[in-house]
């Protein structure tokens, strides 16, 4: 599978520690584990959704997929390229080619740079046009993201928040890339302007053929836009699925969980809520064997010591992965 | 779920240039709070005049002298302000006016004469010594906050610079100063680099926490994955975003600089004759004070009006930069 000859970004084995240090020498004195072995691939033109909890390290696998991170292990592939092995200058290169959207579109766009240096910047630097042929660019780049190429003069502060993410976006777009990490893309945004930036993500992606790495904690969100979904729990994925399929037949009594959490707007609709006992455990101090056991409403006793291996749900080619001790 | 959210975005959205609020660049806004101050606009027209006042006193007092600081007329010593020379003066060696507009001190030197060009000293001592103080400040903060995790040996960046800083602020800086003027020739340019060298230690601290914080900030990491090249992150991104309170700092920091060097002077060990400072001209009058007492209130004076603007003008431009006051 993380073999695929068709896959713009495969990630393989992908571990983030961050060190704790304590005392007089700064010494290491514990490791967050914040991803731990994480393994997906990713093809043209496809998103996929990355749900989870605060702090299961969904921005922390984006962040390692483009190198703003330094990943602790694993590897990265973008069209074939180890992306954790190319130089600076190569990275530059590639970084044309892989871009990412932020949360908060206040804090994403630099307050002393006019709307119209953002978007150009890029372009700029990176030689691709200059004089009429920039400025062309520029207008039509912010015109696809919905804002009017007037506002270019104007400051990020004059903006309102979901314009901001629009200009985030054509920021994003500018390099012309092949892949967008979009982290928490709308999360900071009311719904109808959610739903608005959702939608023009949507068209972008039909336009320029995207790939998407949606990550998320809203699961509307990733159901509306993601063809598969990938369920994260403690730095670990605990379920892969096509998003019908993830919906339809959870396997993971985690994603049940969540599901079962997720509120559906039908008064009538009855559900049967599942309540997890307990928090989410430190990443300091992760649980043995399974990292969901001690929460896990089916724990069996094995699950305690040993980590559940990769499981196929059905027809491989459907790509239904669940890492759990009930299906082995 | 999909039909709901598809349904609450009707059309696709366009920002028309009227829902934006009305356009207005940083600088405007800047001087639209600022202005607010009273007391800080007033601040602002005094050094505005002193500036003038500063270089009209270099220009009138060395190169074309109207008002010739260094002659001597012994019959004329003490005459109280605006009182007249008496008829034994040659007429070259009258006052501009036929008035000695701050009196005359024990050698019967014209004390405006002595101000108008102790002006300049005191004001390009406190403008270069801050200058210095910056440029020292700004490289090793910057340092220290963004290659801080650099290792040297056996201790970061970080460590190194901020112990260094540490280390010198806990110097008592005025005797440090004494020490040094006494060891080195005297001259102006020694007492610009001494206190310039002996002040940068909290603008480096600002700063470090500046750029500590901003290297967080989403639209750095943005320029990062855009592959923009550091020099242009550092110096386009995160240092005109780390200004404003080190500008604060340093308006303050020249009134301090022009206290420091009177108090030099007033010691003996400040700015050498011939020049005129106010801080000499202070010491030189302490003798008289109860003969002569404007020659000991007018420097005096000077001093305490040009620090107080100063202070008043940082504290305006401190509102000014104050992010909360922005309109969002």
């Amino acid at each position: 599978m993380t073999e695929s000859p068709h896959s713009l970004v495969e990630v393989t084995g992908l571990q983030k520690y961050f060190p704790v240090r304590s005392g007089l020498f700064s010494r290491v004195s514990a490791w967050v584990k914040a991803v731990d072995d994480v393994t997906f691939h990713l093809k043209q033109g496809e998103t996929l959704g990355l749900v989870g909890e605060s702090g299961c390290g969904k921005t922390t696998v984006g962040r390692s997929i483009l190198r703003l991170m330094e990943p602790t292990a694993g590897q990265v592939r973008f069209e074939g390229k180890d992306i954790l092995a190319l130089g600076p200058k190569e990275l530059r290169q590639t970084r044309r080619r892989m871009q990412i959207i932020f949360q908060d579109p206040y804090s994403s766009l630099n307050p002393r740079m006019t709307i119209g240096s953002i978007v150009s910047e890029p372009l700029k630097i990176h030689k691709i046009a200059k004089g009429k042929a920039l400025q062309e660019q520029v207008d039509q780049l912010l015109m696809k993201v919905g804002l009017r190429p007037e506002h270019q003069s104007r400051y990020p502060h004059e903006f309102s928040g979901g314009q901001r993410q629009r200009v985030g976006i054509a920021r994003a777009l500018a390099l012309n890339p092949k892949f967008i990490v979009c982290d928490e893309a709308v999360s900071a945004l009311d719904v109808s302007i959610a739903a608005q930036i959702l939608n023009l993500l949507r068209d972008l992606q039909k336009e320029f053929h995207l790939s998407y790495l949606f990550i998320t904690h809203d699961l509307n969100v990733v159901q509306y836009l993601a063809d598969r979904i990938a369920v994260m729990y403690l730095g670990k994925f605990a379920e892969v699925a096509t998003a019908e399929d993830l919906f339809n037949t959870p396997k993971h009594p985690y994603t049940q969980a969540l599901l079962s959490a997720n509120p559906v707007p039908d008064p009538m609709a009855k559900s049967e809520r599942i309540v997890l006992p307990g928090d989410v455990p430190s990443p300091l101090h992760p649980p043995s064997g399974c990292r969901f056991h001690p929460r896990c409403p089916k724990v069996m006793d094995h699950c305690k010591t040993v980590d559940p291996p990769l499981i196929q749900i059905g027809p491989p080619e459907n790509g239904h992965q669940v890492w759990c001790h009930l299906y082995s | 779920m999909k039909t709901v959210i598809s349904a609450q975005v009707a059309t696709k959205p366009s920002v028309r240039a009227d829902d934006l609020p009305e356009h207005e660049t940083p600088w405007q806004e800047f001087v639209r709070i600022y202005q607010k101050d009273r007391l800080a606009l007033a601040g602002f027209f005094v050094l505005l005049a002193l500036l003038v006042i500063a270089v009209a006193g270099k220009a009138l007092t060395e190169w074309w002298v109207l008002f010739d600081p260094e002659v001597v007329r012994l019959p004329d010593k003490f005459f109280p302000p605006l009182s007249s020379p008496s008829p034994d003066i040659a007429a070259s060696d009258r006052p501009l006016g036929g008035l000695y507009l701050f009196g005359t001190d024990e050698l019967g030197r014209d004390v405006f004469a002595r101000m108008f060009q102790g002006s300049f000293v005191s004001l390009s001592v406190g403008f270069v010594a801050v200058g210095i103080s910056l440029l020292v400040g700004i490289v090793l903060g910057g340092f220290a906050g963004y290659y801080g995790q650099v290792k040297l040996g056996v201790m970061t960046v970080d460590t190194l610079i901020m112990r260094f800083t540490d280390a010198m602020m806990c110097f008592p800086t005025f005797f440090l100063i004494l020490t040094a003027v006494a060891l080195l020739p005297p001259s102006i340019y020694t007492i610009m680099f001494i206190i310039g060298l002996t002040s940068w230690m909290g603008t480096t601290r600002f700063v470090r926490a500046e750029f500590l914080a901003l290297r967080e900030q989403d639209y750095v990491t943005a320029a990062k994955a855009l592959g923009l090249p550091e020099a242009r992150i550092i110096f386009r991104h995160m240092v005109p975003n780390a200004l404003a309170p080190v500008f604060v700092s340093a308006t303050i920091g020249v009134a301090t600089a022009i206290l420091t060097e009177s108090a030099l002077s007033f010691l003996g060990f400040g700015v050498p004759p011939p020049y005129a400072t106010w801080g000499n001209i202070l010491s030189d009058g302490k003798g008289f004070i109860f003969d002569a007492p404007w020659l000991f209130f007018i420097p005096g004076l000077a001093i305490f009006i040009v620090v107080l603007a100063f202070n008043l003008v940082g504290e305006g431009l401190r509102e000014a930069l104050n992010p909360k006051l922005r309109r969002r």
